[in-house]
């Protein structure tokens, strides 16, 4: 069997046990598979621009944060449902992508000092949030809200169920977006930049403009999951969203999983919280009660994947699988 | 907005600026040298901290003077963190060296959080609380006291970068990495060097801000960023830059404090750390490369 | 109850039965299709036991782990408690919540945040299971609509307003009239919610002498509050009123001091910090004198006394009067949870959220009217305390009714 077909079995087969899932699944695993998917779109998103792109964002924060709020402040000031807020947050996000993308690449900042300049636009949003009044400032921004037993897409309202499969259809749609990318010329221009930028360049390509495209596209996405978060939690607090540990979770995943990859930003988010559970859980049965532990343990893997493993659990777990021509 | 208030402000922002000053020192040396991105920097200023804080309830050692065996033993771990973990990421791409960093970050805090629990710790010498009065000018002796170890030890930072054979040969590494090794030197003992002598200077600013600043071992991250405005504001490698990027921070960030919502004055060192990077990314006193 | 020629044998059988298929199924995820049979509530405390607020969830955790040694003598009722940390995160609080709903828990109780609160209040209403808030100001909970969610504490409003009262009662008790207060208040959710009541109503209590000459916001992060502090004493302020948390109390009375600044007294209308065990540590003798007009027990109630009798057994080297807000409140949460389950009979859901919305409880540990939640959950008409740092000793002083020491100001140090 070819690797190609094998693949698509094993992506079929996935498919349908994350669709299955609620029908098997307490709402404990369901609420934690939700946010398996929370995180595993969000990285794939910060993936379209780090590893694809090779620009490391350290601000990614930033776009959750004020997708969150365009969806939430139009639906708590003016009753306007998350679809359209939908395209408020994606205008929003997509703008404040382009102001840092411009400023960097116009300017020639790459590498640790972009990376900087996404963390100083995240805390300078935080804290000009924090200051926003009309946006409820530290207190939070608490929207309305409204137990239905019914699923109200129109609205994002309704049961857990629908939240997970309003989560499950983003992620598949990322995915399948992302694989459009790859095979697309945008992904292999991306390539070579993230290669080589000045053969790029030499070779005629336009970098500024790729480099743009990957920002803009990564800002886009990662302004859904803000808006999931906004309905799905139903407060918003500057402190949390666009906190730098926030940031860090969401890249934690794509970089265990593997940069650049597909499946990556999935498994890596997968692995991460079951470990993050499977620790809190043990500790719990062993009766010890150490703040902190779970941290350690999730830098040590961190550490043990950076050193080891540079580029992340997937490729040689593919390879196992039989799904690389390799 | 009296004369008085304003200029007890910015005297207060400037001796607090140097010893921040001094905690980016470290990573400006580092950085300047073995081009690494030590996310770590705050959080090992703050195992700094608490050593002092250690040293001062075991043995009731003032940390003016645990400094000497904090920062030996500091120049110690610095290292050999260069030497067995960091060496090998040296030709890695930026971003698995960050990552590296990250998690060693992580670990550090959590096991802080682990040994010490999450209260705040700090050091009770007989000094903290007096202030000298000159006229209406108040000035806090424990900051007067830290800002002058600062100087001291940029000073001799100084000294040992252009007075002794081995600073001489750091440099020259940070100039021209190939041209160094192809003179003989060997760069990996050199950046092994340079990141503890980075370490020690880190190890001095802790001790000196358990003064100023109660332990916390979530204190970390917000100093790392801070380090790293100052020394892009500074200029990387430069030296006087580091301490001259720390009085601008201090003393912008108390006049902003003052004249505008206190609690957004750290909007005002992000601001200035995008207006560096996007128009003079050198820094202040740094080398266009 | 089960009755029947041999009931324990049976019931115990069907029991273990049961528990054994529940242990299965629940391993694999599945929801806990059979219940044990009611004899004890088994009640999901919420707490943050790590993460920034780790110090505050370990003190409420206290009021829960003597809770059911004193309910089982009061009450004859059995409460098992289940115990689950929030790690001052939301994402893991809900998780948490469901882990325990599935678990089995009949009531969940917690959590000390407000974010935290909201976050579990909506698990608690989409499962249909009672969900007590122990500690948390935000009024925004108790606005939703929610029939599963019960707060047995103050909202900021409520905070603010009783604080600024009992700061009226203070100047009349010790016959001052300062006519200026500089207001400094931390820029979190908390201090901000504050910030908000005060502006809102303090115009509107004209009984009260003082005017605020400049409000200082200050971040909960800062390590360095020489600014703020330069600022406060430069409006030459009466007296300093103050909304903050723990450690930014500690920063700012040292600066006090070295800036010597000595106005009439610092005085919260509401807040967290210097009432706490590690301000007393921390600052010794600088720590007398400062005042926080905050929801408190009442140290001459006779629940009270068997409380502290409860406490100082289990914490053998502590003092009930270091944790006062967290275990009063916290104890009463894990209360409610069981006087409700002994008139209900029962841990259903359904059924022990009614009982609970039919509370009706007078004798109480904390300040205030009786527990009686009125139709959005809230509890009306809890108290609040002036506490003054007395002898390294949060002392209240007022009301007289039960104070155990008369209040002072302005404080020695004070020079006109």
């Amino acid at each position: 069997m070819s690797p190609e077909r094998r693949a698509a079995i094993l992506l079929a087969l996935l498919v349908v046990v994350l669709v299955a899932l609620p029908w098997v699944a307490g709402s404990y695993v369901l609420s934690v598979a939700t946010l398996i998917l929370f995180f595993a779109f969000t990285g794939q998103a910060w993936n379209v621009m780090m590893g694809f792109a090779g620009q490391l964002s350290l601000g990614h924060s930033l776009y959750v944060g004020l997708g969150a709020y365009a969806a939430a402040g139009l639906f708590f000031h003016y009753g306007i449902g998350p679809w359209a807020g939908i395209w408020l947050a994606i205008a929003v996000c997509v703008a404040a992508g382009a102001v840092i993308g411009f400023l960097a690449f116009r300017f020639g900042i790459s590498g640790v000092y972009f990376a900087l300049l996404t963390i100083a636009f995240a805390e300078f949003t935080r804290i000009g949030f924090d200051h926003l009044q009309w946006l409820g400032g530290p207190g939070g921004l608490f929207i309305k809200v409204e137990q239905r037993e019914s699923w109200d897409l129109l609205n994002l309202r309704g049961t857990p169920r629908m939240f997970y499969y309003v989560m499950l259809a983003l992620t598949a749609a990322a995915f399948a977006l992302c694989a459009w990318l790859l095979r697309s010329r945008a992904g292999y221009y991306w390539q070579a930049i993230r290669e080589n930028e000045e053969a790029a360049q030499a070779l005629g390509i336009n970098t500024f403009r790729w480099k743009m495209l990957a920002v803009v596209i990564s800002a886009a996405m990662t302004a859904l999951s803000g808006v999931f978060f906004a309905f799905y939690y139903n407060n918003l607090f500057p402190e949390q969203i666009f906190h730098i540990s926030r940031s860090i979770e969401i890249i934690l995943g794509p970089i265990i999983g593997g940069l650049g990859t597909l499946f990556g930003p999935i498994l890596g988010a997968a692995v991460l919280t079951i470990l993050a559970d499977g620790i809190t859980e043990l500790m719990a049965l062993a009766g010890l009660e150490i703040p902190g532990v779970k941290q350690v343990f999730y830098g040590l893997c961190l550490l043990g994947v950076v050193m080891f493993l540079p580029h992340g659990i997937w490729p040689p777990i593919a390879r196992r699988l039989g799904l690389t021509r390799r | 907005m009296t004369p008085d208030l304003i200029a007890n402000v910015v005297i207060a922002g400037l001796l607090t600026g140097l010893v921040y000053g001094l905690m980016a020192l470290g990573l400006s040396v580092i950085f300047g040298v073995v081009r690494v991105v030590n996310f770590a920097h705050g959080e090992m200023m703050t195992i700094a901290m608490y050593a002092a804080v250690l040293l001062f309830g075991a043995l009731g050692l003032d940390p003016l003077l645990a400094v000497v065996p904090v920062a030996v033993a500091f120049f110690g771990l610095g290292y050999a963190l260069q030497s067995t973990l960091i060496n090998p990421f040296i030709t890695r791409p930026e971003h698995s060296q960050f990552m590296l960093l990250v998690a060693v970050a992580l670990i550090m805090v959590n096991a802080l959080l682990m040994t010490f629990g999450p209260d705040a710790r700090s050091v009770q010498v007989d000094y903290q609380l007096e202030s000298y009065a000159i006229g209406p000018i108040l000035i806090d002796k424990a900051r007067l006291l830290a800002a002058g170890m600062a100087v001291a030890t940029s000073a001799a930072l100084f000294a040992f970068f252009r007075l002794t054979l081995v600073g001489k040969a750091i440099r020259a590494c940070a100039d021209n990495h190939l041209g160094a090794q192809v003179v003989g030197l060997n760069v990996k003992r050199l950046y092994a060097l340079t990141f503890g002598v980075g370490s020690a200077c880190v190890a001095v600013a802790g001790c000196m801000m358990i003064l100023l600043v109660d332990v916390t071992p979530v204190l970390g991250p917000a100093y790392t960023l801070l380090a790293f405005v100052i020394v892009i504001v500074g200029g990387l490698g430069s030296m006087p830059g580091a301490l001259l990027g720390g009085v601008l921070i201090g003393v912008s960030e108390a006049l902003a404090g003052l004249l505008i919502v206190p609690s957004a004055k750290s909007m005002f060192s992000f601001a200035l750390l995008i207006l560096v990077l996007l128009f003079r990314p050198q820094g202040l006193l740094g080398k266009r490369t | 109850m089960n009755n029947g020629s041999n009931p324990l044998s049976s019931s115990r059988r069907r029991a273990v039965q049961a528990a054994g298929a529940a242990a299965a199924l629940s391993t694999l995820g599945f929801p806990a299709i059979v219940r044990a049979q009611a004899t004890r509530l088994k009640v999901g405390v919420l707490l943050p036991r790590s993460g920034v607020q780790g110090f505050i969830g370990q003190s409420c955790q206290k009021g829960a782990d003597l809770a059911p040694g004193v309910i089982r003598e009061m009450l004859g009722v059995d409460v098992e408690l289940m115990n689950a940390d929030t790690e001052t995160n939301i994402d893991v609080a809900r998780t948490r919540a469901e882990r325990l709903i599935q678990e089995g828990a009949n009531v969940l109780v917690g959590p000390f945040d407000s974010g935290a609160a909201a976050a579990i209040a909506q698990v608690a209403e989409q499962r249909g299971v009672p969900f007590v808030i122990n500690v948390a100001a935000a009024p925004q909970i108790t606005e939703q609509g929610y029939k599963f969610v019960f707060r047995n504490f103050q909202t900021a409003p409520d905070i603010v307003r009783n604080g600024l009262a009992l700061i009226g009662d203070l100047f009349q008790a010790t016959n001052t009239v300062p006519r200026t207060a500089v207001f400094m208040h931390v820029n979190d959710t908390f201090g901000q919610a504050m910030a908000k009541g005060i502006g809102g109503i303090l115009p509107r209590l004209t009984q009260l002498p003082f005017k605020i000459v400049d409000t200082i916001s200050y971040d909960p992060a800062a390590k360095d509050l020489t600014v703020e502090v330069s600022k406060a004493k430069a409006s030459k302020a009466d007296f300093l009123l103050l909304v903050c948390r723990l450690n930014d109390s500690i920063i700012l009375r040292r600066e006090m001091v070295k800036q010597r600044w000595n106005p009439m007294g610092v005085v919260s209308p509401g807040s967290p910090g210097m009432y706490e065990e590690q301000f007393y540590k921390t600052l010794g003798k600088l720590s007398e004198h400062c005042i926080s007009n905050v929801p408190w027990y009442d140290p001459t109630a006779p629940l009270t006394k068997v409380v502290e009798k409860a406490f100082l057994k289990q914490n053998p080297k502590d003092k009930l009067v270091f944790h006062g807000l967290n275990v009063g409140f916290t104890f009463e949460a894990v209360l409610i949870a069981a006087d409700a389950f002994k008139r209900a009979k029962s841990t259903d859901s359904k059924v022990l959220a009614e009982a609970i919305r039919q509370t009706n409880i007078t004798s109480k540990m904390t300040l205030g009217a009786p527990i009686k939640f009125n139709a959005k959950g809230q509890v009306e008409g809890i108290g609040s305390a002036c506490v003054q740092n007395l002898n390294l000793t949060p002392t209240v002083v007022l009301p007289t009714s039960a104070a155990t020491a008369k209040p002072v100001f302005p404080v020695p140090g004070y020079a006109a």
